[in-house]
């Protein structure tokens, strides 16, 4: 499982994919950006299309079609709502890869990985770039932390001190193209999705904490996507399949230990509220 | 005269029996997605009307797999997702787009497996791309009915719930204290909005189920105020755009010398979007009657004003 050369590039992407994934995946919980961080990889991978039809690498395409859809998804909901904006912008893009699509018919196998995710197909030469941009993600992240905390957890305050919600919206839908992009090639333009959203929420429902959660949410993507390859090695099924289940898992446990956690203050709370009610009689 | 009339209708497509089914299931699809959508936009639901597409494909993948009928599949699995949606928390704001993105990110996993399965076990080329994308020209004629009759149930329960509705959305206070069920409401709401998207992705795939559920009726509330207008104005918008996309891509065979044409989704897509943002634009809207800034949300409550001072 760890001797061969393809499984080793295999954990060394997946752990990079999981920790960016962890850390901005935190961000787009918080700030309830679920539907983009599932439409940019997801309208991202037209621009694979569009890049094999023109015969030019298909890294290229991705990066271009998802800053596109972000700097789309942040100006067309500028005014008005966001989220419809976010699905038209979308199905732009997926009609254009319909339509480059079209053009080619040699694509199914590739258009499955591109999907899905090849995680065990990734070559060494494809390491360095996918760590350089993921830490540019990082980076990015670190560099804003204290603003894009504050304009996600309560906008008004973070506009009374001077933050641009707008730019702050905008420069994270950025960061948040550039992780999707790198990441499509190695889980696929769908499960990148599933591994923002289950281990950040799960975090989330552990601890209020940012830095905290934040740290267990890398951890916990950390343990999914390394199950996740172990369980797609031994059993030979996709590893997005297993991504997906687990990651949606996690948030269920999440929710379980939260509730666990509730029940456990109420009762402790209840317990000399009882004791007084007791005394008094 | 008659050279502009085959220049726009290339010969063959009124008597093409492929254009007259597309026509006729792309045409009632966009009627009840209008309708669908109208109250999804005004909700704020619109990832979760996308995320049942993706949540029936998966239904649609397992189904295939399994040898089951696709409508089983397709709008099976689209009902248990919303019922699961709303179970862990799709009514609160918050919790939504959460609760979304769970059952979704479990849904593609599933997607996964099924077509990763489902390409080794038989020699069905083509699953992936149809599954995604759909086509609106291989609809099958025997789907017709029973698109129909889902499509009337759909719009039975939104038209039954619809006052309710529209209050439980303009304001869920005011709604619980007149003793309005919003719990049940809401969920009356998923349940034909899974039924509605799941057949929409079965017939014309996800591609355009998301943008003829979203595009007409965005674009109908950022014109009007009036719910009743903005439902006409969408169903109107909705069809006519499928048509001139099914048209388009008719013609497109012809445009050129390589003969390949281009997907109708694209087409489809393109109008509608066009449509929605042509009618973002200044002049439009002023004609509209609307400030800068105004949204959905607020053109539900001042429809909702409106109705209850009359």
């Amino acid at each position: 499982m760890f001797a061969a050369g393809f499984m080793m590039n295999a954990w060394i992407t997946a752990t990079i994919v999981a920790v960016v994934g962890g850390v901005v995946g935190y961000f787009v919980v918080l700030r309830g950006s679920a539907f983009p961080a599932h439409a940019i990889p997801k309208g991202a991978f037209a621009g694979a299309a569009g890049a094999a039809l023109l015969g030019i690498n298909t890294i290229i395409g991705l990066g271009v079609f998802a800053l596109l859809g972000a700097l789309g998804i942040g100006s067309l909901g500028r005014r008005g709502r966001h989220d419809v904006a976010t699905a038209l912008a979308l199905v732009m893009m997926l009609a254009l890869g319909a339509a480059f699509l079209s053009r080619t018919t040699e694509y199914e196998p590739e258009l499955y990985s591109l999907l899905f995710g090849e995680v065990l197909g990734v070559s060494t030469s494809e390491i360095l770039p996918t760590a350089l941009v993921g830490l540019g993600c990082i980076a990015g992240i670190a560099v804003l932390y204290r603003p894009l905390l504050l304009a996600s957890i309560t906008p008004e305050v973070a506009e009374a001190k001077g933050i641009r919600g707008h730019r702050i919206e905008m420069i994270f839908l950025v960061i948040l193209a550039l992780a999707t992009a790198m990441t499509v090639p190695v889980v696929g333009a769908l499960l990148i999705f599933s591994l923002m959203i289950g281990p950040p929420a799960a975090a989330r429902s552990v601890t209020s904490r940012p830095l905290l959660a934040m740290i267990l949410s890398v951890v916990i993507a950390l343990v999914t996507v390394w199950v996740a390859i172990a369980a797609s090695y031994l059993y030979n099924w996709p590893v997005g399949f297993f991504v997906g289940v687990l990651g949606a898992a996690s948030y269920g446990c999440g929710r379980g230990w939260a509730a666990w956690q509730r029940r456990g203050r109420a009762r402790s709370a209840a317990v000399p509220a009882l004791a007084a009610g007791s005394g008094r009689r | 005269m008659h050279e502009l009339y085959t220049a726009i209708f290339e010969p063959g497509f009124f008597g093409s029996s492929q254009v007259q089914v597309a026509a006729t299931v792309g045409g009632l699809v966009a009627i009840v997605s209008a309708v669908t959508g109208v109250f999804t936009v005004m909700r704020g639901q619109s990832f979760g009307g996308h995320a049942l597409g993706d949540v029936s494909a998966a239904g649609g993948s397992g189904a295939l797999l399994l040898g089951l009928s696709p409508v089983a599949g397709f709008v099976g699995l689209g009902i248990i997702g919303a019922g699961v949606m709303d179970m862990i928390g799709v009514r609160r704001l918050r919790g939504r787009d959460l609760a979304t993105g769970v059952v979704l990110g479990a849904a593609i996993g599933m997607s996964a497996l099924f077509l990763y399965l489902t390409s080794t076990t038989s020699a069905t080329t083509g699953a992936v791309q149809q599954i995604l994308f759909g086509s609106i020209f291989a609809t099958p004629a025997g789907t017709v009915p029973l698109a129909i009759i889902l499509g009337a149930a759909a719009l039975v329960v939104l038209v039954v719930v619809g006052r309710p509705l529209l209050l439980t959305t303009v304001s869920p206070d005011i709604a619980a204290a007149r003793g309005v069920p919003v719990r049940l409401v809401g969920l009356a709401y998923m349940l034909a909005l899974a039924v509605s998207v799941g057949l929409s992705s079965l017939a014309i795939g996800a591609i355009l189920s998301t943008a003829l559920l979203i595009g007409p009726a965005a674009t109908a509330l950022r014109v009007t105020r009036r719910v009743t207008t903005a439902l006409v104005f969408a169903c109107v918008f909705g069809v006519a755009a499928t048509l001139i996309g099914i048209l388009l891509a008719y013609d497109s065979y012809y445009w050129g010398t390589s003969h390949e044409g281009l997907p109708v989704s694209f087409f489809i897509v393109a109008v509608v979007f066009l449509g929605y943002l042509v009618s973002g634009l200044p002049v439009i809207r002023a004609a509209a009657g609307y400030r800068a800034g105004a949204d959905p949300a607020q053109a539900a409550r001042a429809a909702e004003r409106e109705e209850l001072a009359a």
